[in-house]
């Protein structure tokens, strides 16, 4: 269960965005609804622990996040938080297989082959695991980022954008991926969007205005 | 997939600046070897060729040709002395050993070194096959001479007149090979030992006429003034300068003095003159040194751009890798790791290089005496290994802050 409580942040003195409390429950799906400039990185960031909100706390699983130490928090992230990015931004230098490998080390797990293979043939690109980044079409990257994203099998499990820059049919597909990965791996899902198409896969929804 | 695998993978992404960093160390590391080794070698072979020989006194001239010739048999000698001036000198009290040498002929520019049997005490030669030299025309070898001239126990050869060439043989003698020394890493590895009387003799007019008797009148003609020349120095018997020992540091200050103002000869310390002599060099490795030190400074300002421009398209990377759990400091060692393989890699090739144009040098040096070896290792090359881990760190030092400070909120917002 994940809960945010009088969480407020300002980038200066002038302005500060507050957001109202927030429960999550395990295993349910989110839309994170805004227009841009409401604070929807702000709060994003704010959730995948990369960001310490200027007031409030964010608990997880009974776990207050920032008020662990830096270290212990980077960990905390790479264990329990996958992230898919709007952008995929893989690591150009590595292959599929090494940049899923470097997942699991950076959150100081076991590098565990077989589950990098079952994630990739769950999302259909097995064939592609010695390929650099590089080599790979825009909606492959994508997917590769929603593996790197569960190969932890985090408990949560966010998606930023993950779709304004798919096409109908791609969109629909990456959205239908990242509900059936989070089901396979029992992580809750918030998705932060502003793309219409999104919005009826979702019963939850937390909108900022 | 440790910080090193991805800071080693990082470095093949851009083959092409990683390549011109590691040249840039490389050739800067290989110039510093190349000095240190070469600088290494002369010296040690200045100091170990004139070990025990407090002073050489030879026929007056250039006191530093005196020692090359003598001692190191790379110039030409000075001259002549008068074989009784020199006995008289050898009879001092002052002195403990006196060795006499008579140059003058080569074969195939191995000088031919007529001495007696101090020689062989002074330089504690040992003959590893056959018997030291006893009648006239008798030689021993040095172990180099034998290699390269494929000469063994029981060989004779010609030797030619002069310190090279071999135009003018001298037909009336041959030398014959009773003695090949062991290795002894210094001069006379690459000489031909005999006795005095056998250089005397072969340069004897009457003996020489004798046997190219029947040989061409005219070609013994154009070669009599020459030999006429000769002939006083024969009679009166010279040689061309003597080796000496103290008996005790007291003659060091009072000998020589004797020797150059109530004689006609002069006395070189081979220690002042190759200290001369390496102070003269000494000015051309250090300007070599500072143009090598230059190159390497060039080297960690290019490592430097190199890792703080990438850094720059890799923030992103670096930005993902924290959400990925990678803490600070993972970021800090991974730039820092990719400068030190970088320069770490381009120090040992340079060492190597530097080894290779070392020996590469030495094949092409034509003075056997001062061959320098590139297979040849020292202790003080493990600094060079570390200045270039220091050079590393010192040009990765800041992009790896800017890593360890950046602001990841920040980074993945701006895409």
């Amino acid at each position: 269960m994940i809960q945010l409580k009088t969480v407020s942040h300002s980038y200066n003195s002038s302005h500060t965005i507050r957001f109202k409390d927030w429960t999550i429950t395990d295993g349910s799906q989110w839309l994170l609804l805004g227009e841009s400039g409401s604070g929807k990185t702000t709060l994003l960031h704010i959730l995948t622990g990369i960001l310490k909100p200027s007031a409030g706390e964010l608990i997880m699983d009974e776990v207050s996040l920032y008020k662990l130490s830096p270290k212990a928090l980077d960990q905390y992230r790479g264990r329990h938080i996958g992230i898919v990015f709007q952008r995929p931004h893989l690591i150009k230098s590595l292959t599929i297989t090494e940049n899923l490998l470097l997942a699991q080390s950076l959150a100081k797990l076991p590098e565990d082959q077989q589950r990098i293979e079952e994630v990739l043939e769950s999302l259909d690109i097995t064939a592609k695991k010695k390929s650099y980044p590089s080599q790979l079409s825009q909606g492959q990257l994508q997917r590769v980022s929603i593996a790197r994203a569960v190969i932890n099998k985090p408990s949560l499990l966010i998606a930023d954008e993950p779709t304004s820059s798919l096409d109908d049919k791609n969109a629909r597909s990456v959205l239908e991926l990242l509900m059936q990965q989070s089901a396979l791996n029992q992580s809750t899902l918030v998705v932060a969007t502003h793309d219409k198409r999104v919005k009826d896969a979702f019963t939850h929804t937390y909108e900022l205005k | 997939m440790s910080p090193l695998k991805i800071s080693w993978k990082s470095i093949w992404s851009k083959p092409l600046s990683s390549s011109l960093n590691l040249i840039l160390v490389a050739f800067g590391t290989s110039i510093l070897t190349i000095l240190l080794l070469a600088s290494t070698q002369i010296n040690d072979k200045l100091s170990r060729n004139s070990k025990d020989i407090d002073l050489v006194v030879g026929a007056k001239g250039s006191p530093l040709q005196l020692i090359l010739s003598s001692i190191y048999y790379i110039d030409f000698p000075t001259g002549n002395i008068p074989l009784k001036e020199a006995n008289e000198l050898a009879q001092n009290p002052w002195v403990k050993r006196a060795v006499p040498l008579a140059l003058g002929d080569n074969y195939n520019g191995i000088r031919i070194v007529g001495t007696d049997s101090g020689f062989v005490n002074l330089y504690s030669l040992k003959v590893k096959a056959g018997k030291l030299w006893q009648q006239d025309f008798e030689t021993n070898i040095g172990s180099a001479v034998a290699e390269s001239q494929h000469l063994k126990v029981g060989d004779e050869f010609y030797g030619a007149h002069g310190l090279t060439g071999n135009t003018d043989i001298h037909k009336a003698h041959a030398y014959k090979v009773t003695g090949i020394l062991e290795p002894q890493g210094n001069v006379t590895d690459n000489l031909i030992l005999t006795n005095i009387a056998s250089v005397w003799k072969m340069h004897d007019p009457a003996d020489e006429k004798e046997h190219d008797h029947h040989k061409k009148n005219d070609d013994q003609r154009a070669e009599e003034p020459g030999k006429n020349a000769e002939a006083p120095e024969i009679q009166d018997k010279e040689i061309t300068s003597l080796l000496i020992q103290y008996r005790s540091p007291m003659s060091v200050v009072m000998f020589p003095r004797m020797v150059n103002q109530s004689t006609n000869m002069q006395a070189a310390s081979p220690a002042m003159e190759s200290t001369r002599l390496f102070s003269l060099i000494g000015v051309g490795v250090d300007t070599l040194q500072w143009f090598a030190l230059l190159i390497m400074a060039i080297a960690a300002i290019s490592v430097f751009v190199n890792l703080y421009n990438s850094l720059k398209e890799r923030s992103y990377d670096l930005a993902i890798m924290r959400t990925l759990g990678a803490s600070r400091s993972k970021l800090f060692l991974i730039v820092i790791a990719e400068g030190m393989m970088l320069t770490f890699a381009g120090t040992l090739a340079g060492i190597l290089l530097g080894h290779a144009t070392l020996q590469l040098i030495g094949h092409f040096q034509e003075s056997s005496q001062a061959r320098l070896s590139g297979l040849v290792f020292l202790n003080s090359e493990i600094y060079l290994l570390a200045a270039g881990l220091a050079i590393g760190i010192f040009a990765a030092i800041i992009p790896a802050i800017q890593a360890y400070k950046s602001n990841i909120s920040e980074i993945l917002s701006k895409s």
